[in-house]
């Protein structure tokens, strides 16, 4: 019987929590529905509140008000040996006077299970991240990458309800970073089980996650999957926190079927919808690189000159300067019928047709 | 940069350690080789050499009473540390660091006041009309005061307050170096707090442990004032042994043998409990 089979995952519902530290805000109604399962990313700068709340989950913070639920259980009551959370700590924290098999076996004995079968589901575990030929090795034997392997299998050896890695990757240099997180992608969905990562990289969090909240300042801005969070942000926050964004302020005025900024320097955007913010009034369209046009100039484009072009494999990476002075950038794809624009030219900006663009209230 | 240009000019850095290591030769290691020429002479006007002041030492059970009573001193005193050491240090390093300075200051006043005025203290509260015997009596627990100074008890206790501060820094010291996440991992993985400590602190702190076990179990072997006044007559430790039978029996060569034997001891106790820390200590800072 292979034991690491997780017997059923659970949810992770965060209810409503507060959190203050030494006097001020730290988390603020924090209220998060995980499913059975699923990997959501905890995305946002240092200090937003991330592994504060990722500790609350595995108990080792008490939170000023809200719930935590794990399954069906309200866990707020519970210390953290009991709480069924497995964590994996940035530095990995792996018992250094402890040998491979004894620090992946640590769990297992704590809760009782005899010597012989601790030893021999450790065993089993270090195979599965594949290190069954370390287990002998003390850990400061052993490269970063080998000791995070370590560390996950110690954590799964007890199989833990719910799977929390805070910043797992931070450690470890590019490449062996992109192994890492295949490999914990792979281990994560083999065994189903519900996971919590913290981390400050929006690419990890939208290569890993199923879905990603992304916080700033003790909230959460928006929780939803990589996509909608790319292409749909909730706030400016987002949409300047996530991808690279041209911000252009101006006025929105609802038009016959569309919307149109009128922009500060001169010059207006259509739009087709205006989410999430619609009313009439000043307003910052956040507008990716890639939903932006180059055309001829009109009344309905924003006036630039084009300044500098990369041609940057793929597509051509096009920096302009707008009547006001503000740079924007845009990436059009290589493609033979798109007319291509030199340094100097001067071009009109448009939203690509049925791109989105956040708008939001200035 | 600024070492680059400086070095040269100052020559060997090893010129810079001269001053103490004349200091060392003349002041350390000289009155050493003395004390061990010393107690090579076979009788008290110091004419003929032999080794017969070390034999009569070790041949006569009065002697290695003494001796066995010292070093068992030292080991209650380091045991009595370890047990009173090992919470405050632990206080210390969990409590929030505005009341860390006060405690600290706590921590250290024993070494901010002279041995003989802490000894002093002791006598005026282990005596017969001290406070102790006063508050027992008050309450009705005890008819007659109760013999409290000049027992091995007393002596171990009151080294044991004095000494406080040579264990609870090296403990802090190596408290403050564990990493907090171990604690939280050693909880997240399903141990309680007894095991967390057993298993994951207690272990991490050992260098600290060994090492302030060592300074307390070295300096109350040799701590002669509070041997002598807290202990009595009735009781003698190889210090006052020592200055028995220098000052007052004018035997200077079987004196330097019990220091030479003293100091073997202590030496051998040291090497021993650090040889066992070093097998430990690899991990500590890994």
């Amino acid at each position: 019987m292979n034991t690491l089979n997780s017997t059923s995952a659970v949810s992770v519902r965060v209810d409503g929590i507060h959190h203050r530290y030494a006097g001020s805000v730290a988390l603020e109604s924090i209220s998060l529905d995980i499913e059975p399962g699923e990997l959501v990313a905890l995305l946002g700068p240092s200090g937003c509140g991330k592994t504060t709340l990722l500790r609350i989950v595995a108990g080792l913070v008490g939170q000023t008000r809200g719930t935590v639920r794990i399954g069906n259980d309200v866990v707020d009551a519970m210390p953290t040996n009991v709480r069924g959370a497995g964590i994996v700590f940035q530095n990995y924290a792996l018992f250094p006077h402890m040998k491979v098999e004894a620090n992946v076996a640590y769990g297992l004995r704590a809760r009782g299970v005899s010597a012989g079968e601790a030893s021999a589901t450790a065993r089993r575990t270090l195979d599965m991240v594949r290190m069954s030929a370390f287990g002998n090795r003390y850990p400061r034997e052993l490269s970063g990458g080998q000791q995070q392997r370590v560390a996950l299998a110690r954590t799964l050896a007890v199989k833990p309800r719910v799977l929390l890695l805070d910043e797992p990757f931070a450690a470890l240099d590019k490449n062996l970073r992109l192994d890492m997180q295949i490999e914990i992608k792979r281990i994560q969905r083999e065994l189903g089980i519900t996971t919590i990562l913290v981390t400050h990289d929006q690419e990890e969090a939208m290569s890993m996650a199923d879905r990603i909240a992304v916080m700033n300042a003790g909230r959460v801005e928006q929780f939803d999957t990589p996509e909608v969070i790319y292409d749909c942000p909730a706030t400016l926050f987002v949409a300047t926190f996530i991808g690279t964004a041209n911000l252009l302020p101006g006025n929105l005025m609802a038009r016959d079927g569309f919307y149109e900024v009128a922009c500060e320097g001169g010059g207006a955007l259509k739009l087709g919808q205006a989410l999430p913010f619609s009313e009439d009034g000043r307003v910052v369209v956040a507008a990716r690189p890639e939903h932006l046009a180059l055309t001829t100039q009109s009344d309905i484009t924003l006036p630039a000159t084009v300044e500098m072009v990369l041609p940057m494999g793929p597509s051509f990476v096009y920096e302009l300067t707008l009547s006001d002075g503000r740079t924007v950038k845009v990436t059009q794809p290589r493609i033979a019928d798109l007319p291509r624009y030199a340094a100097g030219d001067r071009v009109g900006l448009s939203l690509r047709a049925g791109s989105p663009a956040g708008v939001f209230s200035a | 940069m600024k070492t680059q240009s400086v070095a040269p000019r100052s020559g060997s850095p090893l010129a810079l350690s001269v001053p103490l290591g004349i200091f060392f030769v003349g002041f350390v290691l000289v009155p050493m080789l003395l004390l061990a020429y010393v107690s090579l002479f076979e009788d008290m006007e110091m004419t003929r050499h032999g080794f017969s002041q070390y034999v009569k030492f070790l041949s006569d059970g009065f002697n290695l009473g003494i001796l066995g009573s010292t070093l068992l001193l030292g080991l209650k005193v380091s045991i009595l540390c370890t047990l009173l050491g090992f919470p405050l240090a632990y206080l210390y390093v969990q409590i929030p660091g505005r009341w860390q300075g006060p405690l600290m200051l706590l921590i250290v006043l024993p070494l901010l006041t002279s041995s003989v005025v802490r000894t002093f203290a002791w006598v005026v509260i282990l005596g017969r009309q001290g406070i102790v015997n006063t508050a027992m009596a008050n309450l009705g627990w005890i008819q007659e005061p109760v013999k409290l100074l000049y027992t091995p008890g007393a002596v171990a206790v009151a080294l044991a307050q004095i000494e406080l501060p040579l264990m609870v820094l090296p403990l802090i010291t190596a408290l403050m170096n564990c990493d907090r996440n171990l604690r939280d991992a050693s909880l997240a993985l399903g141990a309680g707090h007894w095991r967390t400590f057993w298993k994951i602190t207690v272990p991490l702190s050992m260098p600290g442990l060994l090492a302030g076990g060592l300074l307390v179990f070295a300096s109350s072997v040799s701590a002669f004032v509070t041997q002598t006044l807290v202990g009595g007559g009735q009781q003698i430790f190889m210090p006052y042994y020592m200055y028995q039978q220098a000052i007052q029996a004018n035997n200077y060569p079987f004196a330097a043998a019990i220091a030479m034997l003293l100091l073997v001891c202590v030496l051998a106790v040291v090497v021993t409990v650090n040889a066992l820390g070093r097998r430990n200590s690899g991990f500590v800072h890994a």
